[in-house]
């Protein structure tokens, strides 16, 4: 089943179109990975799927709903969860301070789901009481996956992961994101470092200046020849 | 000397009252408000209404507290005057900021119009009582106690310390108790990602213009109860207030404490070597040279 459809999305901060009718689509327990270069609209079509930015043309429908233009807060509401790149903890919050804002909007009572993400993040239950500015890249990466799921999304949107993280970390990461996909969450997520995102994909999309390029499955990509020349390093 | 200290920490305590609520408002709304004395003002005066003329037309009996100046009339005016002055700066913000925000507004022109507001309320006071000192309860006898090492201090000003004790714990406890207070800190965390996170962030600025205000009403009763009220008396205060703010690191609550606090004793103990009248200067002074030395305040601002 389609979870999220994304359907000829022009968009951009200014009056420049970044995106120039992008398509995506993410059916359900999938895990999606968006490459591209660098300037190729990736995180801006994150963005504009979580509301962030508003579309210009095209439409964006989570199941059968239409979320088109909706503010990033009303989107949360419907399923939606988004990790930004840079800046996705609050630094002087503790960990458990973190996850309690992912739960902002919940009014039930969630300490069964805070029990899952220390489950998923043992490292994080041992520090739950620090503060999330004194963590290490990685840790912070957890603290920001595990506030996004707090409201238990259908969907999890990942702007670059690994970014800024030591090789080693980055694999951590990757096992993180395929075991929260086995609890049943769909993932879309943008990378730089091609290789890994697309071994783990269900499916790939290639984007380059804002257009969609190619989309395969996660493997057919991988061995792309064109894909491998272009965006895996040779 | 420890009688000019034990001043300054009274004097520190209404600073800080306010600074908290500069430090706070510049944190998650992101503007210098300069009308944050004058709330100060309104606040001292909304009590004078209160004390002068409403509650003895309800028929509240003048009492006084055992040795303190004041009695029921003063302490209900403390919740009513704190809650029009809350008030007072949601209405601000609704009529001026919020639409300045939505526009993209930089800091100089959000700043230029707290200005504006803080001209505006100085003047309505100013129209409405004239220019004189004014006090909650004229020719009152207000003896003073003896404490050990010779400070001489009148149980009201050890009730101002007390009382600002009181509302700092309590401001402490929602802030990191309360699902309210944890979204206050993550907006001025991150604004971005408390929107993310599904925070109204609208609402959020609401409560700190609330706190705030509440706060710095009070601030203003008490120096009020301790000094006299003047419609000036928020614009003397404003240099100090951010003086300690910036000196706490801009954005930090508990920097903004302990630089009350700092400025207060540095106003004090300059009175033994310089005129009264210097006071300013000299939390002037030190608002300067913590910008020239640590612009980040010594508590270094935010934690970011």
């Amino acid at each position: 089943m389609t979870i999220l459809k994304a359907d000829g999305i022009s968009a951009g901060y200014t009056e420049l179109d970044i995106l120039q009718k992008v398509s995506i689509q993410v059916k359900s327990n999938q895990i999606v990975s968006i490459i591209g270069p660098n300037g190729a609209g990736k995180s801006t079509l994150l963005k504009t799927i979580f509301g962030i930015l508003k579309p210009r043309e095209g439409h964006i429908t989570l199941k059968d709903e239409d979320i088109t233009g909706l503010k990033p807060n009303k989107i949360a509401r419907k399923g939606i969860s988004y990790v930004p790149q840079v800046s996705n903890v609050f630094p002087s919050l503790t960990i458990q301070e973190n996850l309690e804002m992912g739960a902002f909007i919940r009014t039930d009572d969630f300490r069964g789901r805070m029990k899952e993400m220390y489950d998923l993040f043992p490292t994080l239950r041992e520090k739950r009481n620090q503060k999330a500015g004194q963590l290490s890249g990685g840790q912070r990466q957890m603290v920001a996956m595990g506030r996004a799921l707090m409201l238990d999304p259908m969907l999890l949107l990942l702007d670059e992961p690994s970014a800024g993280l030591a090789p080693l970390l980055v694999s951590t990461i990757f096992e993180k994101i395929a075991d929260i996909n086995k609890t049943g969450v769909s993932i879309a997520i943008v990378e730089q470092n091609a290789k890994e995102a697309l071994k783990m994909a269900d499916h790939g999309y290639v984007l380059a200046m804002g257009r969609n390029v190619l989309d395969d499955d996660g493997k057919s990509l991988l061995d792309n020849e064109d894909v491998a020349k272009l965006y895996l390093g040779g | 000397m420890a009688e000019l200290i034990v001043y300054g920490i009274v004097l520190g305590s209404v600073i800080s009252l306010g600074a908290i609520g500069i430090t706070l408002v510049y944190g998650i709304v992101r503007m210098a408000n300069f009308a944050h004395g004058e709330f100060m003002t309104a606040g001292a005066y909304i009590a004078l209404l209160v004390v002068g003329v409403i509650l003895p037309w309800l028929g509240v009996p003048d009492t006084t507290f055992g040795p303190l100046s004041f009695g029921w009339r003063m302490l209900i005016a403390f919740p009513v005057s704190m809650a029009a002055v809350a008030f007072m700066g949601i209405f601000f913000d609704r009529l001026l900021y919020k639409k300045l925000r939505l526009k993209n507004s930089n800091a100089v022109i959000l700043a230029m119009s707290s200005l504006g507001v803080s001209f505006i309320i100085r003047m309505i006071i100013l129209i409405i009582t004239g220019p004189d000192y004014r006090f909650y309860r004229p020719g009152v006898m207000r003896p003073a106690i003896m404490l050990p090492l010779d400070i001489k201090i009148r149980p009201d000003q050890i009730f101002i310390v007390a009382l600002v004790v009181v509302l700092v714990v309590l401001l402490h406890l929602f802030l990191q108790r309360t699902k309210m207070g944890k979204a206050m800190r993550a907006t001025a965390d991150n604004t971005e990602l408390a929107l993310v996170s599904g925070i109204d962030t609208e609402a959020i600025v609401m409560w700190t213009w609330g706190i705030g205000g509440g706060l710095a009403a009070a601030a203003g009763m008490l120096y009020g109860i301790d000094v006299q009220l003047h419609p000036g008396m928020g614009w003397n205060f404003l240099i100090p207030l951010f003086a300690a703010a910036i000196l706490g690191g801009i954005g930090n609550m508990y920097g903004a404490l302990v630089g009350g606090l700092v400025i207060g004793i540095a106003e004090q103990l300059s009175t033994a070597v310089l005129l009264p009248t210097y006071k300013l200067a000299v939390a002037f002074i030190i608002m300067i040279l913590i910008l020239f030395i640590k612009p980040e305040g010594i508590f270094g601002g935010s934690e970011k």
